[in-house]
């Protein structure tokens, strides 16, 4: 299901925190709020960690990561990256990049298995990516922006891309990704859908504006409804029990 | 080429416009910078919020005019240009928006309401332009502008005046002043004119219109004139003043054919002239002839002034000579007019049968005169002139008889009380009540027959002034004055100008309500 929230009176959540399939991070703010929506939602399944980046708030523009891994820019002290390794799984990698284009969620998103990264990134950076987050990377532009990150996100299930993507761009997108992609909007109207919205494969945040008509394009394309932490379980457990007998 | 060939070779990506749902109803729709259909958007936001839907506009029943803030007051019909120009700019807030388009809505005339429907855009969230229409509604409510309310209060309330004067005798110099006024329509701006002794009062509702008046006055007369006002009233707090300017014009009182004696002075300055001659023509200066030599000199207005003379012997004191004998030298040109030196002999036509007094005089209209004829002239032998002028000139020899133009008398008597073919307008003009006896009427009427007898013999003055067709004239029978050969002069009928008619405007405006269009 997804659930609306907002940070300290701003809807873009996505700023402020950076939610994976198995890792949540969240801002530190003035009150317990924020964090507490993301506890109640997850903290029986995933991780929700604290953090900040470089000694700011803006932690879901700074970083990019999935299950495999987490790439964080060169601003991030040595503190917090210490205190990220200490609270996220052991199988998570967390890695420190030299990038120049340091909002490293503005210019990468990422599912599990494939990235989007923004054009003018290193190369270094580009297999740094593909080593870390183990996904396959294409450079790409969104509806003719850069910020791939900005205006798309993409979980393993689905995809919500800025509205005005031409439907030759969207088959394209949706072909690299593998996952069908939707052009949509959040916080009522609002097209930098990465700044509004955060998603894994059973759950997304999205700014208190959005409406009931974003929240449901959202839930359908994502495929939100069914989803559940346990589901991928009880479908495998359906082929397991079938290959057993 | 090559550029061509590769532009063409190029593979371009067609991109066909996605759809998206609108953010607030979940409807497809294309995609726009707000994300939020049409619909939505509107009941989202309304760009009219901060304008103006009622505004009240003051109107002057009176003059029919509008007040455009602070004080000015502007003339519009009904559903016309300026009145929507007018509309609209009393609107306030209106820069903030775009304005598209605007019209009438048709409201009954005394309803005392205007709608004006407006369309306007205007950008919203995320520069998304939404275009609105709206109406605004005027209440038209009556207010007097200060000027009429000063005219309701007292009609006759006037700023400035031009008291119009000419120290003579006869108004021969009005009536022939009232047709060029008319014919340059130089009293458009006047409130009122009155008759006064001596002259007349043009009254106007400002100074300047005073003073174009007199400029025109200026250029079409010899006048001098001086200016001054009254304090009516006066505010010290805001330091306005209110004055009653009054101008006083005098026209030279030398008129057309009037016998003069130079004093010597002027005389001299025109070349030793004279020192009597006879004024040909009044325009704003004096032509003089000298009727002995046939010399000539126009005399400007300002030195006019400068040494002002009077008229030795006027209009009145012509006197009606029967010519005898004539010997002519061939005619000359002076400007427009022809003259012709010549001897002849006159006799009064008063002596006629009763002595044998005879005259051999000059006279300057030897062309116009056979023996027979008749012809007005200044009788100077038997005249008792008094002029302080003359007197100063030692051993001039004054010559009996100054004749001055031809006359038409004997032939007129008979036409005279037949109606002419063609007529002139006339000033409305105030008579002064103490000027209005009846003897006075009849005067003016006479003065008024010579002044349209005049025009007829003088095609030079006729084209200065505006001559009419009389619609009423009916061509009576002329056979009976052809038999006698000679005719007094007359309009020729290709001069005169029909009069502008106005036809009954009786259209209905009846058709009016289904030119109405609701929306």
């Amino acid at each position: 299901m997804a659930t609306r929230s907002q940070f300290e009176n701003s809807s873009e959540i996505g700023v402020f925190s950076k939610l994976t399939n198995a890792y949540c991070l969240v801002a530190i703010g003035g009150s317990e709020n924020f964090y507490s929506t993301f506890e109640s939602e997850l903290s029986d399944v995933i991780p929700v960690v604290k953090a900040s980046i470089a000694g700011t708030r803006v932690i879901g523009r700074m970083c990019v990561g999935n299950k495999n891994g987490l790439l964080l820019p060169n601003s991030t002290t040595d503190q917090e990256l210490l205190h990220m390794r200490n609270c996220l799984p052991d199988s998570v990698v967390v890695q420190r990049i030299d990038e120049r284009l340091s909002a490293l969620g503005n210019c990468i998103t990422c599912n599990d298995y494939v990235a989007l990264i923004h054009t003018d990134l290193d190369k270094e950076t580009e297999e740094l990516i593909a080593d870390v987050l183990g996904v396959e990377v294409f450079r790409q532009t969104i509806a003719g922006n850069i910020l791939v990150g900005s205006y798309c996100v993409f979980s393993n299930r689905g995809g919500l891309v800025h509205p005005h993507t031409s439907i030759e761009d969207l088959d394209e997108l949706s072909s690299l990704l593998q996952v069908p992609l939707v052009a949509g909007t959040v916080n009522r109207g609002s097209e930098v859908v990465g700044a509004g919205l955060v998603v894994n494969d059973w759950t997304a945040f999205t700014g208190i504006d959005t409406t009931a008509t974003e929240l449901s394009v959202i839930e359908s394309v994502f495929k939100l409804r069914e989803a559940q932490p346990s589901a991928i379980v009880n479908e495998m457990r359906a082929s397991l029990i079938d290959s057993m007998t | 080429m090559a550029d061509g060939m590769a532009v063409a070779d190029m593979f371009t990506v067609h991109h066909t416009v996605g759809r998206v749902l609108c953010c607030m109803c979940g409807v497809s729709m294309a995609p726009n910078a707000a994300n939020m259909c049409v619909a939505c958007l509107r009941s989202q936001v309304d760009i009219t919020e901060d304008l103006q839907k009622h505004v009240t506009i003051l109107y002057c029943p009176e003059c029919e005019r509008y007040l455009q803030p602070p004080r000015t007051w502007v003339k519009a019909q009904l559903e016309s240009k300026e009145l929507l120009t007018f509309c609209i700019k009393r609107l306030k807030n209106l820069t903030k928006v775009r304005l598209v388009d605007a019209g009438f809505i048709w409201t009954e005339p005394h309803s005392k309401r205007l709608k004006v429907k407006l369309k306007i855009q205007k950008e919203v969230v995320n520069g998304a332009i939404l275009e609105q229409a709206y109406v605004v509604e005027y209440t038209v409510d009556d207010h007097m502008c200060d000027k009429c309310t000063r005219v309701a209060a007292n009609p006759d309330q006037w700023i400035a005046k031009v008291q119009l004067r000419q120290k003579v005798d006869h108004k021969r110099t009005f009536f022939f002043l009232e047709q060029l006024i008319i014919k340059h329509q130089a009293s458009s701006q006047c409130i009122n004119i009155k008759q006064m002794h001596d002259g007349v009062d043009f009254f106007y509702s400002n100074r300047s219109h005073a003073i174009k008046f007199v400029d025109f006055l200026n250029n079409v007369v010899p006048i001098k004139f001086r200016n001054d006002k009254q304090l009516v009233s006066h505010d010290t707090h805001s330091n306005t003043y209110n004055y009653k300017f009054t101008f006083s014009v005098e026209i030279c009182p030398v008129c057309r054919d009037d016998l003069v004696c130079l004093p010597q002075k002027v005389a001299a300055s025109l070349g030793n002239i004279g020192p009597l001659v006879l004024c040909m023509r009044v325009s704003n200066n004096l032509m003089l002839l000298d009727p002995n030599t046939l010399r000539y000199a126009y005399h400007d207005c300002n030195q006019y002034w400068r040494v002002p003379y009077k008229a030795l012997l006027s209009h009145k004191q012509l006197v009606e000579y029967i010519v005898l004998d004539v010997e002519a030298e061939p005619a000359i040109s002076i400007g427009s007019n022809r003259f012709s030196q010549a001897h002849v002999q006159v006799a009064r036509v008063s002596d006629f049968g009763k002595n044998d007094t005879i005259f051999t005089v000059k006279t300057h209209i030897g062309h116009l005169l056979s023996p027979g004829d008749h012809a007005l002239g200044y009788d100077l032998y038997g005249a008792n002139t008094n002029d302080m002028e003359m007197d100063k000139y030692k051993g001039l020899v004054l010559p009996d008889v100054v004749l001055v133009k031809k006359s038409y008398e004997e032939t007129r008597q008979r036409k005279r009380g037949r109606a002419r073919p063609w007529k002139l307008k006339s000033l409305a003009m105030e008579i002064d009540p103490a000027a209005a006896t009846k003897q006075e009427e009849q005067k003016r009427a006479m003065e008024y027959e010579r002044f349209l007898e005049e025009l007829e013999e003088d095609p030079e003055m006729r084209s200065k002034i505006a001559l009419y067709k009389d619609p009423n004239y009916v061509p009576g029978s002329e056979t009976a004055s052809m038999i006698d050969g000679e005719q007094p002069p007359s309009v020729p009928l290709d001069e005169l100008l029909a009069d502008l008619r106005l036809e009954g405007e009786s259209r209905a405006d009846s058709d009016e309500d289904e030119d109405m269009d609701e929306d």
